[in-house]
């Protein structure tokens, strides 16, 4: 079974908590994915509104492990202090350390990450780096003390797939040990399939099944493809070939010679 | 005093941060703190001192992905 800093997870997908039409859906979702850990986020809570405690009641109800993110920080010190934030209140060392680099495409600083890393690392933390497919950034997490990495298929909610199916193969071939998760840019269930084909031990999906016309729906077809990737892997898949060959066998071929 | 609390100017008497919150109307809710970008522990609010224009964020869970 996949472990996570030594916690047995059976689910290889995880669930992002944000924009779905209701928390009845989300809630709905959570259930209809199977996933045994969803992501969460801190905000600034209105004394009027605190909106956040009612939030906070769904998910403890749901029953899964969440994983604080740090999303929205640009610095090494907002990372910080968020993730000591999100400590306290989640009562985890879990941490999904984003330090994002460029609003564009929502590219991770890997330079902050790396170094907001080694910080919370030292003082306890479980991080899980959102990064790139950048073997070298990677080799950097690994030291900094991470042993979990996130690299992204493409930018976030962008739906794009596995952006650079290459670079994600190289990442998957030189940490073979290393639980590696793809958070991020995902669009449809094959998506995920071909993560988990390529040897992923899971995916991470928000925008996916949150803006889907059908969220609960979408959340069982990720989960169905995620198991059919991850069988798919142990089976053993082929190696793709340039030319043809035939898989109906061609001796006693009829009209030939 | 005035404090910026979640980026609002808020008058407050409190002299420190947990009689701020109750004061502000926080009062037994889950939240989360830092004074000037620095995190601090529920536990240590009531030993935290407040000063003219201190940065307070009040933090709470939500949705993210």
């Amino acid at each position: 079974m996949l472990e996570l800093y030594g916690t047995p997870v059976a689910s290889r997908l995880l669930l992002g908590s944000a924009r779905y039409p209701s928390p009845a859906i989300l809630a709905e979702a959570v259930r209809a994915a199977q996933s045994e850990v969803v992501t969460v986020a801190l905000r600034r809570e209105s004394a009027g509104e605190r909106a956040g405690q009612g939030f906070w009641g769904l998910i403890r109800a749901l029953n899964v492990r969440v994983l604080p993110n740090t999303a929205g920080c640009h610095t090494v010190k907002e990372a910080v202090t968020t993730a000591h934030m999100a400590r306290e209140v989640f009562g985890t060392p879990w941490i999904k350390l984003e330090v994002i680099g460029e609003d564009d495409t929502l590219q991770p600083d890997v330079f902050g990450l790396t170094e907001a890393a080694r910080i919370l690392t030292a003082e306890g933390f479980e991080v899980f780096p959102y990064t790139t497919e950048d073997l070298v950034v990677a080799e950097r997490l690994l030291e900094a003390g991470c042993r979990v990495l996130m690299p992204w298929g493409a930018p976030i909610g962008s739906g794009r797939g596995l952006n650079n199916l290459y670079g994600l193969g190289a990442l998957r071939a030189h940490f073979p040990g290393v639980p590696l998760i793809i958070d991020a840019g995902l669009g449809v269930p094959s998506h995920a399939a071909q993560a988990l084909e390529l040897g992923f031990d899971a995916v991470l999906i928000n925008t996916a099944v949150a803006q889907a016309r059908d969220p609960v729906a979408m959340a069982h077809a990720f989960a169905q493809a995620v198991a059919a990737g991850h069988a798919a892997r142990l089976a053993g898949p082929i190696a793709a070939r340039d030319m043809a060959v035939p898989s109906t066998p061609v001796i006693g071929t009829a009209f030939r010679g | 005093m005035r404090i910026l609390v979640n980026g609002a100017w808020r008058e407050t008497s409190a002299a420190q941060l947990a009689a701020a919150l109750e004061e502000l109307g926080y009062g037994g809710a889950i939240v989360t703190t830092a004074l000037n970008g620095e995190f601090v522990a529920a536990a240590a609010r009531s030993g935290t001192a407040l000063a003219d224009g201190d940065r307070v964020e009040v933090l709470a869970p939500m949705q993210g992905g």
